[in-house]
């Protein structure tokens, strides 16, 4: 008997929806339909009147969470792909981020986006938004990488006031799976370290963490390296403690993102480490990110569009030559 | 620079007043042009304060628009219903209302304020009294009234509660609109919006703006009742506008009021307007709302010319304390602001 990732976030929402009468679930195809991931099986026949279809407008459909959680209510909005988070962006980062600075209101909403890429999917089912939404003041962004994760982060995400935004990895709907989902349980906003090691720190999130394990696997078994993995869980709040603490064990680092290059996540650990680490690095700190193109369909194209553990162990191998 | 060829679309209002003339009574057109002067009074004021270099930003004038504002206002209750306003809408926040003082504090930045200096001029509200504060990306409000309405819904606290907002002709053309609008009306929610058509977006005139004959057309592509009014005419206003009000609180559903008229002002105080033809402003919508709503109300008995004067002149002092108020207040202290936009404290 094994829990897969997808299963952690529907029993997530189930168990929401049966303890707190304030969360509703909005969005395209989620009722009886049960989602296009089936994140939702079963909710709308299990909770009526408490999962929507939404229509066809993702602007209006986050206008709606905020106005809701103005009144009170607790909303989880399934965007069908985090790239149509775009249509929504003016609500996301204008109207729910900014609302608790501005008025002392906090606006309590969850924002589900299916991220990162999948073979065949193509430029617009396949981005990675999360350092779009960590750049904004006012939104939690959380990239859980584990099955416990995906059930915790969503229920403690759900329990938060603020606007989160809650970035579940497609590529692990199904493909990832535990005994349970009641694993190790972390507070939002620390990082985990998922293998310890002592020569190099690879600090990644969401998929990125199970090709980053399996790319230090490859360097144990070559070479007797002991890569340290750091999962950040969320990439706001950002655990800087948890990642100086491993480079300053390691003295090396080299940051994993599956987003694109320019700026986001992994140049704000470098950037950090750099500036507040600096003594403790003993090779310039690494960058390992998405080419910078669209994603492409091709499987081939796509295999070599996002980091890869080959590519990662190339990039851990160029940290412990220097 | 502006020549006559441009084609305002200003129609010939067919207006049929509703047969329930339920708000054509003493009580609440009194409340609403009280409001209108109270708006009119208060804003010019900070017109001078702006000339005068005292506010830092922008100020935006209702000018115009007081009469429409205000039916909207005094036909909402605070407390049960929900008020979006938007840019010219000080009249409807009065009648809704909002005290003054949150709007001098505000164009002031008085740290007392509801924004306490984070936002400033028109950006104010008060969400949890029902008038959430509007961001500047234009349609926005509509799908946030709905939420707002949608989650009295799901507590089942929605019966008799309506859910306003007001907007302008240039914002029927962004996709917000659209989009809440549409979403309103599937959702079958109490909400009232009123479109404004004061026949410019800044200076972008309606015939850059749209293409449909009358903003109200669109009304019957989102499955809403449309209702046209005369935005000059209070007595008109407040028949037109209170009982689209009345039907949505009664489960009609949603309504879309298109009141036409013409904004007697630049978009700001920074902006003189200069390209509004002088033909317009002869013309009928060129009118002064307040000019006529009190004609109105003397010519009908509901006010004395003398009432009017008593009350403008009680204004014209509660704006001079108002304003002295929050002038007399601290303004926010970069050293000891709460740089936080979270309210959630990570240890």
């Amino acid at each position: 008997m094994s829990v897969t990732y997808i299963d952690a976030i529907r029993e997530a929402q189930a168990k929401l929806l049966r303890e707190d009468p304030r969360v509703f679930l909005y969005g395209q195809d989620i009722a009886t339909f049960g989602g296009a991931f089936k994140a939702t099986k079963g909710l709308a026949e299990e909770f009526p009147g408490r999962v929507y279809d939404a229509p066809i407008s993702e602007d209006a459909m986050i206008g709606l969470a905020v106005g809701a959680a103005i009144e009170g209510m607790r909303p989880i909005v399934e965007m069908q792909f985090a790239d149509f988070s775009s249509v929504a962006f003016n609500q996301i980062v204008n109207q729910a981020a900014t609302h608790f600075y501005r008025t002392g209101v906090p606006v309590p909403l969850t924002v589900r986006l299916p991220s990162g890429g999948t073979p065949g999917s193509g430029p617009f089912h396949s981005q990675s938004m999360e350092s779009i939404y960590a750049h904004y003041p006012g939104l939690v962004v959380l990239t859980p990488a584990t099955v416990t994760d995906a059930y915790h982060m969503l229920l403690d995400g759900v329990a938060l006031d603020d606007p989160v935004i809650y970035c579940e990895h497609k590529f692990l709907y199904r493909w990832l799976k535990a005994k349970s989902i009641n694993g190790e349980h972390l507070p939002i906003g620390q990082a985990r370290i998922t293998r310890p090691g002592k020569h190099a720190t690879v600090v990644a999130y969401s998929a990125m963490v199970h090709e980053a394990i399996r790319a230090a696997d490859r360097l144990q078994e070559e070479g007797g390296w002991e890569i340290e993995v750091v999962d950040l869980r969320s990439v706001k709040p950002l655990d800087m403690d948890t990642v100086l603490a491993s480079v300053a064990r390691t003295g090396r680092l080299l940051a994993v993102g599956e987003a694109f290059p320019w700026g986001g996540v992994t140049a704000e650990v470098v950037a950090r480490v750099a500036a507040e680490g600096f003594h403790l690095l003993d090779a310039p700190p690494m960058r390992l990110n998405a080419r910078d193109t669209p994603v492409p369909y091709h499987p081939k194209l796509w295999a070599a569009h996002r980091p890869t553990p080959e590519s990662i162990a190339v990039a851990i191998r160029q940290l412990l030559s220097f | 620079m502006n020549s006559g060829s441009l084609a305002f679309r200003v129609p010939e209002l067919d207006v049929k007043p509703f047969a329930d003339e339920a708000f054509l009574n003493r009580d609440y057109l009194r409340a609403a042009f009280r409001s209108m002067l109270r708006a009119r009074v208060l804003e010019n004021k900070l017109s001078s304060l702006y000339k005068a270099g005292k506010i830092v930003g922008g100020v935006y004038l209702g000018r115009g628009q007081e009469a429409v504002s205000a039916c909207l206002g005094a036909a909402l209750i605070q407390g049960k219903d929900f008020f979006a306003p938007l840019i010219r809408d000080q009249a409807g926040r009065d009648a809704f209302g909002e005290p003054m003082i949150d709007c001098t504090r505000t164009y002031l930045g008085s740290v007392l304020g509801p924004m306490r200096g984070r936002d400033g001029n028109i950006h104010r509200g008060r969400p949890k009294n029902g008038m959430p504060a509007m961001i500047s990306h234009l349609g926005a409000q509509v799908s946030l009234v709905a939420g707002m309405l949608f989650a009295k819904r799901q507590k089942g606290e929605l019966a008799g509660v309506v859910g306003a907002t007001c907007i302008g002709d240039g914002a029927t053309s962004t996709g917000a609109f659209h989009e809440g609008l549409n979403l309103a009306a599937m959702e079958k929610l109490p909400l009232v919006i009123v479109i404004a058509n004061n026949q410019f977006a800044y200076s972008t005139p309606t015939d850059r703006q749209f293409a449909c004959r009358d903003l109200v057309e669109k009304a019957r592509g989102y499955g809403v009742a449309g209702h046209v009014v005369d935005g000059t005419d209070l007595l008109a206003c407040a028949s037109v506008i209170g009982n689209a009000v009345k039907r949505a609180r009664e489960g009609g559903g949603p309504q879309m009021i298109v009141a036409h008229l013409l904004r007697l002002s630049g978009h700001g105080e920074h902006d003189d307007g200069s390209y509004v033809p002088d033909t317009l402003k002869a013309g009928h919508y060129g009118r002064d709302c307040l000019e006529i709503a009190i004609q109105q109300l003397v010519a009908q008995g509901y006010a004395t010319a003398e009432e009017i004067q008593t009350w403008q002149d009680e204004t014209a002092e509660e704006v001079q304390r108002a304003v002295a108020q929050a002038q007399q207040e601290p303004t926010p202290d970069p050293f000891t602001e709460d740089w936080r936009a979270l309210s959630t404290r990570f240890s």
